[in-house]
């Protein structure tokens, strides 16, 4: 509560990290920013080689490790921890590859195994060390969740040159493992050595994941690693861009992570990190261009409405067919009964017509004009013809081409309908013995003769 | 077909000796012996789980050969992979993968570029001289999923061609393409024969072969004939490949794999 007391608080917490005392809290920043920045560089590679279900099993892996290590030799190193969640974290990804290969076990009931079977074992052993030794142990249990106010000079040296060397091997490789990831079969045939790049992938992966556990924890670590990379594959559809993004995206949660949790006493790094990422890709999902749902469902929308209207001058154009009368005031009712549109989507498109001079507002309804009713033959003529097609050159029963045509109206480009044409020496009369109409053409004349 | 003695021409490419091959343990190529002259458009025709994809395979270290060796422009294929080119199977690779067509077809030239140097310009240059040799100029900085299945199939034909290679394997080129592409793709397979360049091709269409290549390989687990195509591809031939003794040697293979588990044969 003393937070709120001034409405400077925020001001003041910020301002502290550029304050001579604010030197801890820079390290800590500094430290979680490098690691968002590792963790998106190489989550980009293990997400797009579908290895994030093995990475989340690598990081629970490492729990027991850490025990290990701090059982043994009763210090807490960051370093012999690094050594010691390495080992038990790539024993962990060896068992899942291996289980496949000789049982009937499938690969993702081998992760959830070892995940489990590893975790608990961490779990046991933490709390044996807390019965055997003591006090001592706290800081342990942050390994779970991560606590980056808790992290000393020395363990920022060690991730930090862990995470730029992370970062300089994969760049230096980036040629080969952008090839591998996504041919292997011809990076072989080049001379790579596929076997040995991809354990340096997967060893990547393993220190990425163990250099974060401090900071973010064993349980979420897998979310720092994929999140970013997913929510940048959203954005972009060149490998080197989406590195960049999943590296700032990283960073930017490494930031956010680290303040939260030297301002709010107790809150650990771990969840806020994972919490600002996972924030960042629901956001691209669905607002990425292209990729992103809304986008997505936008164009989905402006086609059907492009459909509809569509739909809407035809049936002017047969109306008026029928009737030999080319000025056929429509009324609202016309529409919405043949289409069941409601009112309100029925005016829309109405509005959008008038808009576009195919129809004009009269006082008792609408009309075709001059320009819908050659944008109505467009249509009919494209309809007519794939009819024509059907039945004459794949045989089709006349009574079987109406459905197929009424989709494919709306699909035909021009270019395929200069094919049609040309195949089919221009017809002037579709199955169904109606006329297909022809643009510019003398259909307004036949209702003076 | 008697066993002559091998006898290497000056004209022999690609040279296979008694090539066995296994997934695991189950045996899928049996003492395979051929050579291929320079120059032929050849085809590998067989049935469905003949060991097509996997012969070639085997013959570029992709999967580890048992038994047998393989022997290309007389060197071992590690020391000659700078004139290999490869076209691999279409499904083979994820097309979602984040990169344009123009990357792809960069990546031909990663051989000659070397560990750790980045494409510079004439490799861009080469890589999109050979994407506007099969059609594909207007697509260079389209992602690669957005391509059709005949594009992709283009695209991988200008990587393999930005190899600049010497002797090409292609697997299954012609599977799901569109007429244009089938035809670019045969254009380009009799330019590289007037280059006297040779050309080994996974094929599954049988109606085709005549018209398309001049060097036939029938295989199903084991050779069953190699030559050119009006003394090989024959009716005999044929019938040989696609019917008769393929059950005993299935079963054989069975047998030998149960062996191999239960622990009967070393």
């Amino acid at each position: 509560m003393e937070l709120l007391v001034s409405d400077w608080w925020l001001f003041d917490e910020i301002s502290r990290y550029f304050l001579p005392e604010g030197s801890t809290r820079r390290w800590v920043m500094f430290g979680t920013i490098l690691l968002g920045i590792s963790s998106g560089v190489i989550g980009t590679f293990a997400f797009l080689r579908k290895q994030s279900l093995l990475s989340d099993a690598m990081a629970h892996a490492a729990l027991p490790g850490i025990c290990l290590v701090y059982m043994l030799t009763g210090v807490k190193d960051p370093l012999l921890f690094l050594v010691g969640a390495s080992a038990t974290g790539l024993l962990g990804a060896m068992i899942v590859t291996e289980i496949p290969r000789h049982t009937r076990i499938k690969s993702d009931t081998a992760i959830g195994l070892v995940l489990s079977i590893f975790f608990a074992c961490g779990i046991v052993l933490l709390t044996v060390i807390q019965k055997n030794f003591g006090g001592n142990q706290a800081g342990l249990d942050s390994f779970l969740f991560g606590k980056a106010a808790l992290l000393v000079r020395y363990d920022l040296y060690v991730i930090g040159i862990t995470c730029l060397l992370l970062i300089g091997i994969t760049l230096l490789f980036y040629k080969e493992f952008k090839l591998l990831t996504f041919d292997r079969g011809f990076a072989i045939t080049l001379g790579l050595p596929a076997k040995r790049l991809e354990l340096l992938i997967t060893l990547l992966i393993v220190l990425a994941v163990m250099v974060g556990l401090q900071a973010v924890g064993v349980v979420l670590m897998v979310a720092m690693l994929i999140f970013p990379a997913a929510a940048a594959r959203q954005w972009t559809d060149q490998l080197g861009m989406m590195i960049v993004i999943a590296a700032f995206i990283g960073a930017f949660a490494g930031v956010v992570g680290s303040f939260c949790s030297a301002i709010i006493t107790k809150v650990p790094t771990g969840p806020v990190m994972v919490v600002v990422c996972s924030i960042m890709l629901i956001f691209s999902m669905f607002f990425a261009p292209n990729r992103g749902l809304i986008p997505k469902w936008l164009r989905l929308h402006r086609n059907r409405q492009r459909i509809r209207r569509e739909n809407i001058l035809k049936s002017c154009y047969k109306t008026c067919e029928q009737r030999g009368d080319w000025e056929v005031i429509f009324s609202i009712k016309d529409f919405t009964a043949y289409f069941k549109f409601s009112n309100y989507t029925t005016k829309q498109l109405l509005r959008y017509l008038v808009k576009k001079q195919h129809i004009v507002s009269q006082k008792n309804g609408w009309q075709l004009t001059p320009q819908g009713l050659e944008a109505a033959k467009q249509i009919i003529r494209k309809h007519r013809l794939w009819e024509v097609y059907l039945t004459e050159k794949m045989d089709i029963a006349s009574d079987h081409v109406h459905r197929d045509a009424e989709d494919i109206e709306h699909a035909i480009s021009n270019e395929i309908l200069k094919q049609l044409e040309k195949e089919l020496k221009s017809p002037t009369q579709d199955p169904h013995g109606r006329s297909i109409p022809v643009n510019g053409g003398n259909s307004r004349e036949r209702k003076t003769t | 077909m008697a066993r002559e003695s091998r006898k290497i021409e000056d004209e022999t490419v690609a040279d296979v000796h008694d090539l066995t091959v296994s997934y695991h343990i189950h045996p899928v190529l049996w003492n395979v012996d051929f050579q291929v002259p320079r120059g032929k458009l050849m085809a590998i025709v067989g049935p469905n789980g003949a060991g097509k994809s996997t012969l070639i395979k085997a013959m570029l270290g992709i999967v580890p050969t048992t038994t047998g060796w393989v022997k290309i422009f007389n060197e071992p294929y590690q020391k000659v992979r700078n004139r290999i080119g490869y076209v691999p199977q279409r499904g083979s690779v994820d097309w979602d993968f984040p990169t344009t067509a123009i990357d792809v077809v960069t990546m031909g030239r990663y051989g000659k570029i070397g560990w750790f140097r980045r494409p510079g310009k004439t490799d861009r240059e080469i890589s999109y001289t050979y994407l506007e040799k099969v059609g594909m100029q207007d697509f260079a900085k389209r992602q690669i999923s957005q391509l059709s299945g005949g594009q992709q199939q283009r695209v991988f034909l200008a990587r393999a061609l930005a190899q600049e290679a010497d002797i090409y394997f292609m697997d299954e080129p012609f599977a799901g393409v569109d007429v244009v592409t089938e035809k670019a793709i045969v254009n380009l397979l009799f330019e590289l024969r007037e280059q006297s360049k040779t050309v080994i091709v996974v094929h599954h269409d049988l109606q085709t072969v005549k018209e398309y290549f001049d060097w036939i390989l029938l295989l199903n687990m084991r050779k069953v004939a190699i030559g050119n195509i009006e003394d090989t591809f024959t009716e005999e031939n044929l019938r040989k490949t696609y019917g008769g003794k393929l059950a005993i040697l299935s079963k054989a293979a069975n047998a030998m794999t149960k062996g191999r588990v239960d622990g009967t044969i070393g």
